[in-house]
């Protein structure tokens, strides 16, 4: 595909600004202690143009940690939806990939592609956070390029 | 007559307006992030960051919340970006005339109020409950800040005797016009959201404040609308001192001074403060706001 100048001027954009909306699904908060520090001034992820927002409404990348229990699964694909594509999802450590430690207990639904689609998974338990900022960059690269998983479900309609 | 229409959509659109207003805006804007992230020891962005901000969320899908009226959320921050650029496009910026008349000050604050008001609906307008707090906050502080800015504002119009801006741009520089400037500095807090005075948009507070359910083009207006306030305030206050100069370069020299030295003062106060109650900052500005509008008419009528 052909693309105008226009249309480069947005997905450039994309990559240089990934606002950030994370959502704790049941996590047992470690993954989201490592997030913080990703916006402090050691690594500073505003250099690339992330930031945390508020509002899933205003986001981009949605990162979700801990492994969706069955009280948070409603909420999960809700805030999802609610994030206007296009969109980037990134599962924090290893609970949202596996269920880790929670694996087959009942109250856990253990894996988060089972909810919405994942582009990328961030190992580790919890994972450092200059792994989570290089997930944030390469999240962006794949907004840029149309190739997050609802960008392509988004074409194939 | 025609010379008179292209001068007219000259400064509606590129100088001092729409173009002109919104790079400087978002200079001014990426000045502040940049210098509160050295305050805070971070790098900061790069100065581009504003630019593709607002160019990621016009190219995002626009989600409408159900029972939204499409015309009032599209609307309103249309409404407030027009009104902003033809506040610009007043502003006595030197190689310009084209909306220069007797009174054109009192446009000028009535445009610039137009974006407050806005904000205020669109809060009420997309029904969500942090939203509604956000305008009320506003609402409540835009009775506030006005205060100190008009009191400024007029005090000058009676010392000069005009309420032309022009009459502004051409005054000479007098202790009047120092004590004003930091007065409308006070109101210039609020203006542009910053930190004691975040209240309206209180990010995580109340989620996301008055936009919380904005997004995609109609959130990206908003953005520029704020760009473009920024400059417009910053201006009005530059203009203030362009008297004594003569030369177009010195007079862009002098703005662009006064904007740096008061985007610097702004944000080393945002960095430094946390963010009052409303309660609180109501009563900042209407026990030092008044002492500083009484200290500024005094000033202005008597030295």
């Amino acid at each position: 595909m052909k693309k105008n100048l226009f249309s480069k001027l947005i997905s450039v954009s994309r990559r240089r600004s990934p606002w950030v909306y994370r959502v704790n699904a049941g996590s047992c908060n470690g993954c989201d202690i490592e997030v913080a520090p990703c916006f402090s001034p050691r690594y500073d992820g505003e250099q690339v143009g992330a930031l945390l927002q508020g509002s899933p409404k205003h986001a981009d990348i949605l990162l979700i940690s801990g492994p969706i229990t069955l009280r948070t699964k409603a909420m999960v694909k809700d805030i999802y939806e609610q994030i206007p594509s296009p969109k980037a999802v990134v599962a924090i450590g290893s609970c949202p990939a596996s269920g880790n430690v929670f694996s087959g207990s009942p109250t856990i639904v253990g894996s988060a592609e089972a909810i919405i689609p994942v582009d990328l998974y961030v190992p580790g338990c919890p994972p450092r956070p200059q792994e989570i900022l290089d997930a944030i960059q390469k999240a962006a690269i794949m907004l840029e390029n149309g190739e997050t998983r609802s960008q392509k479900e988004d074409s194939n309609d | 007559m025609t010379s008179w229409w292209l001068r007219a959509l000259f400064s509606i659109f590129i100088w001092p307006g729409l173009l002109t207003g919104a790079a400087f805006g978002w200079f001014l804007l990426w000045m502040g992030r940049k210098l509160t992230a050295r305050f805070q020891g971070r790098k900061g962005p790069l100065f581009y960051q504003p630019f593709f901000d607002f160019w990621k969320l016009v190219g995002k899908k626009t989600i409408i919340p159900v029972g939204v009226n499409p015309f009032a959320f599209y609307a309103l921050p249309v409404i407030s970006v027009l009104s902003v650029v033809m506040a610009l496009a007043l502003l006595p910026m030197p190689g310009q005339s084209a909306f220069s008349f007797e009174g054109d000050l009192i446009l000028f604050i009535y445009l610039l109020e137009v974006p407050a008001i806005m904000d205020i609906l669109a809060g009420y307008v997309t029904r969500s409950v942090y939203a509604q707090v956000g305008s009320m906050r506003e609402a409540i502080l835009t009775i506030a800040y006005n205060l100190p800015f008009l009191s400024a504002l007029i005090a000058l119009a009676l010392r000069i005797k005009t309420f032309q801006l022009s009459g502004f741009a051409s005054a000479s520089i007098s202790i009047a016009t120092v004590v004003a400037a930091i007065t409308l500095l006070l109101a210039l807090l609020a203006q542009l959201k910053v930190n004691p005075f975040s209240i309206p948009n209180a990010e995580q507070e109340i989620v996301a404040g008055i936009h919380v359910e904005y997004n995609g083009l109609p959130l990206a207006l908003f953005e520029l609308t704020h760009a473009l306030e920024a400059s417009a305030f910053v201006g009005l206050i530059g203009c203030l001192f362009l008297g004594p100069v003569s030369s177009v370069a010195l007079k862009l020299l002098v703005v662009l001074v006064i904007s740096l030295v008061l985007i610097f003062l702004v944000n080393i106060i945002a960095a430094g403060t946390a963010r009052l109650k409303i309660q609180h900052a109501f009563k900042f500005y209407w026990t030092w706001g008044i002492l500083a509008s009484i200290v500024v008419f005094i000033v202005a009528l008597v030295l």
